[in-house]
């Protein structure tokens, strides 16, 4: 092979995705506002630039912003917000941005976890989850309380099995929160309302604070998915649960259809939080001084998109489309192709940004790859970027039953890149099936 | 790694009645727990349904109730109410809240490096690499900055430490600064500002128990980061004070006295110097610096040297000497064996790039295993904003002279400083007709830090409040005049002095009017309150 295809990490740019134009057109002009005369851009993003430019302290993107980040772009985000769910109020004030998601989510766990408590403090998480954020929760000091989802069920998440492992952690440690991501990463599931009423009512009935994960939320576009937020759910719910579950709900401009990951753009939804706990909230968050403004800046395009009539409208909607008839092929055909390979098989996908398909592995193998010292996943994907350039994330990084295996590749990537992807996983499996029969 | 913590702990030892307070420690991370049978009862309340909010006070982080961040502080935000209020139309005494609270130069009207954000915004939207309008040594720049992103695109990750040739050029930027000293790019580690790779830094010494519990030194007065970082940590902040008296130089005896203090109680581990010092100005002298560092050798502490403001020195006589340059100098005794963390970023000096997030930090003679530790720690917040990336490699690789851009850079970057500069004498020298007010000299930095005397009375009214002096003398000149400032008791200071932290920044024109009120005020308040 000629070169190596990275398909491991949920990074679209770097897979071949393209940036927006509107977005760049914007930053560039935020950047260096002499473009602001540049009648080679459009007047739309011109005047977006000035509305931003003016948002800023001494009109410059290189000025620090208040800690939760540019009061016009908080706003932005909670209409944004706000018409998403269907006209559920959001207030700015409940909003902070953060360099990514998650910083957001590491700043909140702050919040919950002490480490100097006699029984840590236990964070309801899924198997399978992805890495950085059980190494967040050990760094911090938390223990993690794995519930599993369910994989012949397409990886749903079961009421029945987070009461499991609540009963699991007593006495072990004080679970006070619950994770959850949705759509799902690694596993492309995403949840029914009816399981996240369930999820609430659960959290509800424990007391734990819900922490709703919602950054692959523009991705869904599976048959008859829809994404329906955490925050909407729960307002729809009514009283008394709607005014009293702790929710905090996050979301990026590093996935969906903008993928700009680089800019670290991130922000949390706060929703029923003590007032006095939300003092110490702007605290906490007012010590990173505040959020990256490229990140903030592609957080305000991501809430406010060019619409209809706009004249960078035509392109930004034959970009998105473009990008979302990608997704939408290699969401149906991915899963697909993996089914017909002999030794794997695939849930389908419904949203998000990856797939987690099961590897049957060769008892051969598996001993083979104990002798090594490594997992049988892990050495599988060593050799499979060995072999055949391809590299992929192991399933043992991101939790799995006993003695399952999974890759997990990034969709989010061009449809040739793809197909060259899937042609040399098959080629390398049967081959490795073969070594190993 | 797949075996998650909880089933380990299944595994190995388990209370046998789960009821009963647990005295021993389950713990995880570096930072080791302790007996605390009454946060045991507390949470048994809650699980028997006693208390129903699941995250209040009681149930909340304790250490995060410990954190303060003054330059964000109260008064801060009394004075973003003010500016609401200001909108609004609600008639003050003032028609602009002046925030001289922040080292922000932007906001106070300072404007961008042409070259900086030219090559940013070639970056950002590539296309313009076709516009003849940008010069050309700008737009090899960003080529080959774009060259380095996934993709092609500043909206990919970039590897956690950092872009390779960013690294590679900071390296090259601290050779070239320190004289020739080799600077190895695997040292360098970019972060979001400097703040992200100090508290980084101050995570990976903090460790131990009781009297084990590691201790960092940190001057007073300090930026109240380091102290907020500590108290989060549940670090043991180990204060050595600055003389006022002396231009807030450091005193190796003062050091010393507070280690053997420290010793008592904690396991002093780090030493923390800002240099130029914020807030006080002071720029080290070499010799200081030869001290520190002997000091640091003879009693095995960590340096952490913060030195975002080496741009910004002002002083006759002054000279910025980076940490590591000294240490070098000193001859493999030292160079071989103290531990040294630098700090720089891209929001102060002549570029003031505060909303970009770019910052580094160069470990010196670092554990190789903590090395490894390091690396993974800085991987959990993924990467640094690229476009802050993007601007600190043009900090540190500017146009030369046979460039096109050269001239124009030379030009703003010398005027950015010269005019602090002017400033920063201006402010000394009209803080210092000001019967009651006396202001050391601005030698570097940003910032002055005046003492302020005030009248018992005053005291007393602010001490009912249950407000600090300063922070009441604050409070009043802000409601007054719209002017914003830190007290000095968000620093540290010596008991029983107070004192202000000001911004240099305003525009020359503004800097007189913001002198000439606190002239005002501080006479009215005096007055009011004799």
């Amino acid at each position: 092979y000629m070169d190596v295809i990275d398909v491991y990490w949920g990074d679209p740019h770097s897979g071949g995705v393209k940036p927006l134009t509107f977005v760049r057109q914007v930053l560039a002009a935020c950047i260096y506002p002499k473009l602001l005369q540049s009648d080679k851009l459009p007047v739309d993003v011109r005047q977006r630039a000035q509305s931003l430019l003016t948002a800023c302290d001494g009109g410059s993107v290189g000025s620090y912003t208040p800690s939760g980040g540019i009061s016009y772009i908080r706003g932005s985000v909670s209409n944004f917000i706000s018409r998403r769910d269907g006209g559920v109020p959001s207030s700015p004030e409940n909003i902070f941005m953060t360099s990514g998601s998650q910083r957001s989510l590491m700043l909140v766990l702050k919040l919950l976890v002490h480490n100097q408590a006699s029984l840590p403090t236990g964070v309801l998480t899924a198997v399978p989850t992805y890495n950085y954020l059980k190494m967040m929760l050990q760094r911090l000091g938390a223990a993690i309380v794995p519930y599993y989802l369910d994989e012949e069920q397409g990886w749903a998440m079961e009421v029945e099995e987070l009461r499991r492992a609540l009963q699991a952690s007593k006495g072990v440690c004080n679970p006070v929160a619950l994770y959850v991501i949705n759509p799902g990463n690694p596993t492309g599931h995403v949840q029914s309302r009816k399981c996240i009423e369930e999820v609430i009512r659960f959290a509800a009935e424990e007391r734990l604070f819900l922490m709703a994960d919602e950054v692959y939320q523009e991705s869904v576009f599976g048959e008859g998915c829809e994404f329906v937020s955490y925050k909407k759910v729960l307002s729809e719910m009514g009283p008394p649960l709607s005014h009293t579950v702790k929710l905090a709900s996050f979301h990026s401009a590093s996935k969906g259809l903008m993928g700009e990951c680089g800019l670290r753009g991130g922000y949390v939804e706060l929703v029923n939080l003590d007032p006095t706990v939300m003092r110490y909230a702007y605290t906490i968050f007012s010590t990173d001084i505040c959020a990256p403004v490229t990140g903030q800046l592609a957080l305000e395009l991501m809430a406010n998109p060019p619409r209809p009539g706009d004249p960078s409208y035509p392109v930004y909607a034959q970009e998105t489309q473009s990008i979302q008839a990608m997704l939408v092929h290699n969401m149906n055909w991915v899963p697909e192709v993996l089914n017909n390979i002999p030794g794997i098989s695939c849930q389908p996908m419904m949203g998000g940004a990856f797939v987690f398909p099961r590897l049957y592995l060769p008892q051969a193998a598996t001993e083979k790859a104990k002798v090594v010292g490594m997992q049988p996943d892990l050495w599988y994907c060593k050799r499979l970027l060995e072999e055949a350039g391809v590299c992929v994330g192991p399933g043992c990084q991101y939790g799995q039953k006993e003695g399952t295996h999974h890759i997990r590749l990034c969709v989010m990537t061009p449809v040739e890149t793809m197909e060259q992807v899937l042609k040399r996983l098959k080629d390398f499996h049967l081959h490795f099936l073969k070594e190993f029969s | 790694m797949a075996v998650s913590l909880i089933e380990k702990y299944r595994n190995g030892c388990r209370p046998t009645n789960p009821r009963l307070p647990i005295v021993h420690i389950f713990c995880f991370s570096q930072a080791s727990c302790s007996e605390a049978k009454c946060e045991l009862q507390k949470r048994n309340m809650t699980e028997n349904g006693l208390g129903h909010r699941v995250l209040n006070m009681d149930t909340m982080n304790p250490n995060v109730k410990r954190v303060e961040y003054a330059v964000r502080g109260p008064i801060v935000q009394r004075a973003m109410q003010i500016e609401k209020e200001l909108k609004e139309g609600v008639k003050k005494p003032f028609t602009e809240v002046i925030k001289a609270n922040i080292g922000d130069a932007h906001a106070m009207g300072q404007k961008p490096i042409t070259f900086l954000r030219q090559v940013v915004a070639l970056c950002a939207y590539p296309d313009l690499l076709e516009d003849d309008k940008f010069p050309e040594d700008a737009k090899n720049r960003a080529r080959r900055i774009l060259q380095a992103c996934g993709g092609g695109s500043i909206g990919a990750y970039s590897a956690s430490p950092g872009i390779e040739i960013i690294r590679q050029d900071v390296a090259k930027y601290i050779e070239k600064r320190d004289g020739g000293i080799p600077s190895n790019p695997d040292n360098i580690y970019l972060s979001t500002g400097a703040s992200d790779a100090i508290v980084t830094m101050l995570k990976l010494l903090t460790s131990g128990e009781g009297k084990n519990r590691t201790g960092v030194m940190i001057s007073i007065p300090q930026y109240p980061l380091y102290s907020a970082a500590l108290a989060e940590l549940a670090a043991v902040q180990v204060s050595y004070y600055l003389d006022e008296d002396k231009c807030w130089s450091l005193d190796v005896g003062e050091l010393r006295r507070a280690v053997k203090v420290a010793r008592e109680h904690c396991n002093p581990r780090a030493l923390c110097i800002i240099n130029p010092g914020n807030p006080t100005g002071q720029v080290q002298s070499r010799q200081c610096i030869e001290d520190v560092i002997r000091f640091a050798a003879e009693e095995h502490l960590f340096l952490m040297a913060d030195e975002v403001y080496q741009d910004n020195v002002y002083a006759e006589g002054c000279q910025f000497h980076s940490f590591k340059k000294v240490l070098f100098e000193m001859g493999p005794e030292y160079s071989s064996v103290v531990e040294l963390a630098s700090f720089h970023s891209t929001s102060k000096c002549f570029m003031g790039e505060c909303g970009f997030r770019g910052g580094y930090m160069e470990v010196v003679n670092m554990d190789p295993e903590v090395k490894l530790q390091l690396t993974k720690l800085v991987s959990v917040r993924l990467c640094p904003p690229i476009p802050g990336q993007a601007l600190l490699d043009l900090v540190v690789n500017p146009p030369q002279p046979d460039e096109p851009s050269y001239a124009t850079f030379i030009k703003e970057r010398t005027a950015n400083l010269d005019i602090l500069a002017e400033k920063a004498k201006m402010t000394e020298q009209v803080l210092n007709t000001v019967p009651g007010i006396h202001c050391n000299p601005v030698q570097g930095a940003m910032y002055t830090f005046p003492r302020l005397s005030l009248p018992e009375k005053a005291i007393n009214a602010a001490k009912e409040k249950g407000q600090a002096p300063d922070m009441f003398y604050c409070m009043k000149l802000l409601e007054e005049t719209g002017i914003c400032l830190v007290p000095g008791s968000g620093f540290g200071q010596r008991d029983g002095t107070y004192h202000f932290r000001m911004t240099i920044l305003p525009a020359t024109e503004k800097l007189k009017v913001v002198l000439k009120k606190i002239r005002e005020f501080h006479k009215r308040f005096t007055e009011e309150f004799s």
